[in-house]
């Protein structure tokens, strides 16, 4: 290593990954066990409509961010073979950060909210979040313009497109008059503010838990695995039709409600669409491992990488589908929706993080992995509870459908809302103990990382884990 | 020239142009149409006490368990009420659509209960229904409303109220509430702190938006069935009159729908008492089949649509046995 890397921010940002990925997982269980266990609404803060806030916010914003800063500071300085333009700013920006997401999460717990999803946070806190980005994109760009490494690496691209992305997304979609330091309404009224919304939604979907998500697996893997991307060409179709589609699509969320209905057929066109440039990348990810997929046994992270973006290629093609009018019909406002929003969280976006702390904590500090063992049994536990919960959403959701719709012969409803309800008392049990199972997993990753950051150095250095 | 995967201000301005397109099209251009900001003269802002009950519903998060639109779908229609419009939401800042159903639909709750059965409702939702997952919030009533911001707030949204009109508005609701007369008197009361019966409560907000949700566009419809619906039932008796096994039935199907507001043995609670001789809209078979399928104005929801015909005859001939 002839470059010195400033990596105090890369540090910085993973340790606030697992705590925000802790914090959001014990919210994420109260509330599973909130659905079929109403007494749990013990106060105010404690209540499910609060809670669940607090859980989408601290995931997303809290431990994916933080994930997703973490990677990006370490790949940015790695694939530029420059260190940090501004170390600390950078620093600044893991403080500002942890400010940020902990204020969130108390004006959350005491319903200071915009009740726009993913967007919840109100005005005082969207300026933080706006600084925040801006000392993200001050590094970002002050580093590639230094940077000793003349052509960019996809990951860089994907980087930049989250950054451009976000600002534009964040800004429109937040844009509220106050009324005081904790209430605002949005400047958009009815149909409009739905759409803009779900615009808004959907793109941080794709923004946030598939561009940057997609950079660490274009650069982790080939380094994990020591093979290079199958195919450049491929690469660039994929970025610019992604980048180009995505901000196309939001009205699937919005289905046969009253909007637009040309709104609604474009944004259904463009999700079918959506399928080719984000399998573009699952194949790109297959045919790297053309030839030497025993890997998929001998090196440990080669699995969880191939897992995260087959998670991810089933669901851009579950995504598509359920945007279909006659599958939204039956699907929309069910839990298989809440199916589909888990496995894209816990089988792409946390499988892809973890895979990618797994290999970057070690170089970091000089070591190898803790335990290679620990981290296949945190492999197979993450994704046995994710199926789990996964699955019964599934099933859960179509039973669900069926029961609003199910009519008798003279035309009547056969099911009360209620009786659907009762019924799916055993799927949110179930969905518990797949979260449960989760959880345990991602103890067991968290303990392998921070035990690896704890223990001295034995020596091994970068071309240790290569060999893993 | 070096291509743009060398120079990352060029790339990310051409990342920029490439995301703006759809994001143009999509919805900066529809913000200017007339197709998503309909206005509709029946469509009525919130008053400044059914704007408060709307910002508690924000607080608390009820959107993420109740959705606001209903669909144009067949079953969706029966189960809730005519499909969401769009000038429906033109005073709606924020929407509240929702994305998840874990409760039923609230587009078209307004007017469907009295007021006492959201109190009861509200206070404590599995004293109605046994199967129910909605957190209780009794302490809504256990908090003063905050009005110090209502103008402002009614400013900011554009509804062109005077603050003179505002005061007034919250000062008539509270008077409302608090009157010796309101029908919700008795729920209210056992609820609310004696320090609050006289005051507005957070509960009487949220109670008052409810009440408002899809309600000026059920007004436009009123007339409409209710005179088509009276029609199709000349002349009608009782199959099941008489019968156990119906009877049976029909008790079943009174304690899951009917029992949380005419009580468990029908002696009455939020609605009248059944067992008693006396009854508002007539007794006769016809009379009673046309107060359960079409509802009555002050709270009896309409049952047609969720209850087979056979299933309100068993109910009928369930509380005929009750009188003997
Ligand atoms: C222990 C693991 C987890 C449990 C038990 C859990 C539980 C839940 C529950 C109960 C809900 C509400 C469902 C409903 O309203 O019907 C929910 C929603 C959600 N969760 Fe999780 N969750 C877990 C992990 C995660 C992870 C790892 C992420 C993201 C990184 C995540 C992101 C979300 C999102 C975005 C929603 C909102 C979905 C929507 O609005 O459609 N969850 N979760
Ligand atoms: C081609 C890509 C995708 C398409 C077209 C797509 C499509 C959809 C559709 C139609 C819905 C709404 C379902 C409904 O409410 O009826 C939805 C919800 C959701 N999807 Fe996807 N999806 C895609 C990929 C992803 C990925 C990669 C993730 C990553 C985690 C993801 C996360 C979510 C979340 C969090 C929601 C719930 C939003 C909410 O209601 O709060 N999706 N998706």
């Amino acid at each position: 290593m002839e470059t010195k890397y400033d990596d105090w921010a890369v540090k910085g940002f993973a340790v606030s990954a697992l705590f925000w990925l802790v914090v959001g997982l014990l919210v994420g269980l109260w509330i599973a066990v909130e659905m079929f266990y109403p007494k749990l609404n013990l106060t105010p803060w404690l209540s499910f409509g609060r809670l669940r806030v607090v859980h989408t916010n601290g995931l997303g914003l809290g431990f994916g961010l933080a994930g997703i800063f973490a990677c990006s500071y370490y790949m940015l300085q790695r694939l530029t073979r420059t260190p940090l333009a501004f170390p600390g700013l950078a620093k600044f920006h893991v403080v500002l950060f942890n400010l940020a997401i902990a204020l969130a999460a108390l004006s959350l717990f005491a319903g200071m909210n915009t009740s726009k999803e993913y967007a919840e946070l109100e005005w005082p806190l969207d300026l933080g979040v706006v600084i925040m980005w801006v000392v993200f994109a001050i590094n970002v760009f002050g580093t590639l313009i230094k940077r000793q490494e003349k052509q960019m690496y996809i990951s860089l691209w994907y980087i930049l497109g989250m950054t451009v992305a976000v600002a534009i997304l964040y800004i429109l979609n937040n844009l509220e008059i106050p009324v005081s330091l904790t209430k605002s309404y949005t400047v958009y009224s009815g149909v409009n503010d739905a759409n803009i919304q779900w615009w808004y939604g959907h793109n941080v979907v794709g923004f946030i838990f598939t561009f940057p998500i997609l950079a660490m697996f274009y650069y982790f893997l080939p380094k994990a695995t020591g093979l290079p991307i199958y195919s450049h060409r491929l690469s660039i179709i994929s970025f610019w039709s992604l980048a180009f589609a995505y901000l196309w699509t939001g009205a699937h969320h919005l289905m046969l409600t009253p909007l637009p209905e040309w709104i609604q057929t474009v944004g259904l066109a463009f999700s079918i669409f959506l399928i080719a440039p984000s399998w573009g990348s699952v194949v790109n990810g297959y045919m790297t491992m053309q030839g030497n997929w025993d890997m998929m046994r001998t090196n440990y992270l080669t699995k969880f990488f191939i897992m995260g973006i087959t998670f991810y290629g089933l669901q851009t093609i579950q995504g598509p589908t359920q945007a279909l009018r006659t599958l939204t019909a039956f699907f929309h406002y069910t839990d298989w929706v809440i199916g589909h929003v888990h496995m894209g969280t816990m089988g792409w976006v946390t499988m892809t993080i973890a895979a990618s702390f797994y290999y970057m904590i070690p170089k970091l500090y000089g070591r190898e992995i803790h335990s290679v063992k620990l981290a296949n049994v945190s492999f197979w536990i993450v994704l046995i509870g994710q199926l789990v919960y996964t699955v019964t959403m599934w099933i859960g959701g179509i039973q669900q459908g069926a029961m609003w719709k199910a009519t008798n012969p003279d035309g009547s409803l056969t099911y009360s809302v209620l009786d659907s309800i009762a019924a799916l008392y055993p799927y949110w049990k179930i969905r518990f103990l797949g979260g449960l199972i989760y959880f345990v997993g991602i103890l067991i990753f968290i303990y392998n990382i921070l035990m690896t950051m704890k223990r001295p150095t034995e020596g091994a250095t970068e071309v240790a884990t290569q060999a893993a | 020239m070096a291509s743009i995967y060398q120079r990352p201000i060029a790339f990310a301005v051409t990342a920029a142009v490439v995301v703006l397109v759809g994001t143009l099209v999509t919805v900066i251009i529809p913000l200017f149409m007339p197709s998503t900001q309909p206005v509709k003269e029946y469509v009525k802002p919130y008053t400044a006490i059914e704007l408060e009950g709307r910002d508690i519903y924000i607080r608390e998060g009820c959107n993420n368990c109740h959705t606001q639109t209903v669909r144009p779908i067949r079953t969706e229609v029966a189960r809730y009420g005519d499909y969401s419009k769009p000038e429906e939401f033109a005073y709606d800042r924020p929407f509240l659509w929702g994305s998840k159903r874990t409760g039923p639909d609230l587009a078209r709750i307004g007017g469907k209960y009295p007021d006492a059965w959201h109190y009861k409702h509200m206070n404590d939702p599995r004293s109605m229904f046994a199967k129910s997952n909605m957190p209780a919030y009794g302490w809504l009533a256990k908090r003063p409303l905050d009005t110090s911001l209502s103008y402002k707030k009614t400013k900011v949204l554009g509804y062109g109220y005077t603050e003179e009109e505002v005061r007034r508005q919250i000062e008539e609701y509270r008077r409302k509430v608090t009157s010796p007369d309101y029908p919700a008197k008795k729920i209210r009361d056992q609820i609310t702190p004696p320090e609050l019966r006289d005051r507005l409560t957070e509960m009487d907000a949220i109670v008052a938006y409810l009440q408002k949700i899809g309600r000026d566009y059920k007004e436009t419809q009123k007339g409409v069935v209710q005179a088509a619906a009276v029609e199709t039932f000349e002349e009608m008796k009782n199959p099941y009159e008489g019968m156990p096994e119906a009877i049976e039935q029909g008790r079943e199907i009174f304690q899951e729908k009917c029992s949380a507001c005419h009580g468990p043995d029908a002696k009455g609670s939020i609605g009248p008492n059944l067992t008693d001789d006396e009854w508002k809209y007539g007794w006769s078979d016809r009379e009673v089949f046309i107060s359960i399928s079409n509802g009555r104005p002050n709270g009896m929801p309409a049952w047609g649509q969720i209850l087979s015909e056979d299933d309100i005859w068993k109910v009928i001939a369930y509380i005929r046995s009750l009188k003997i």
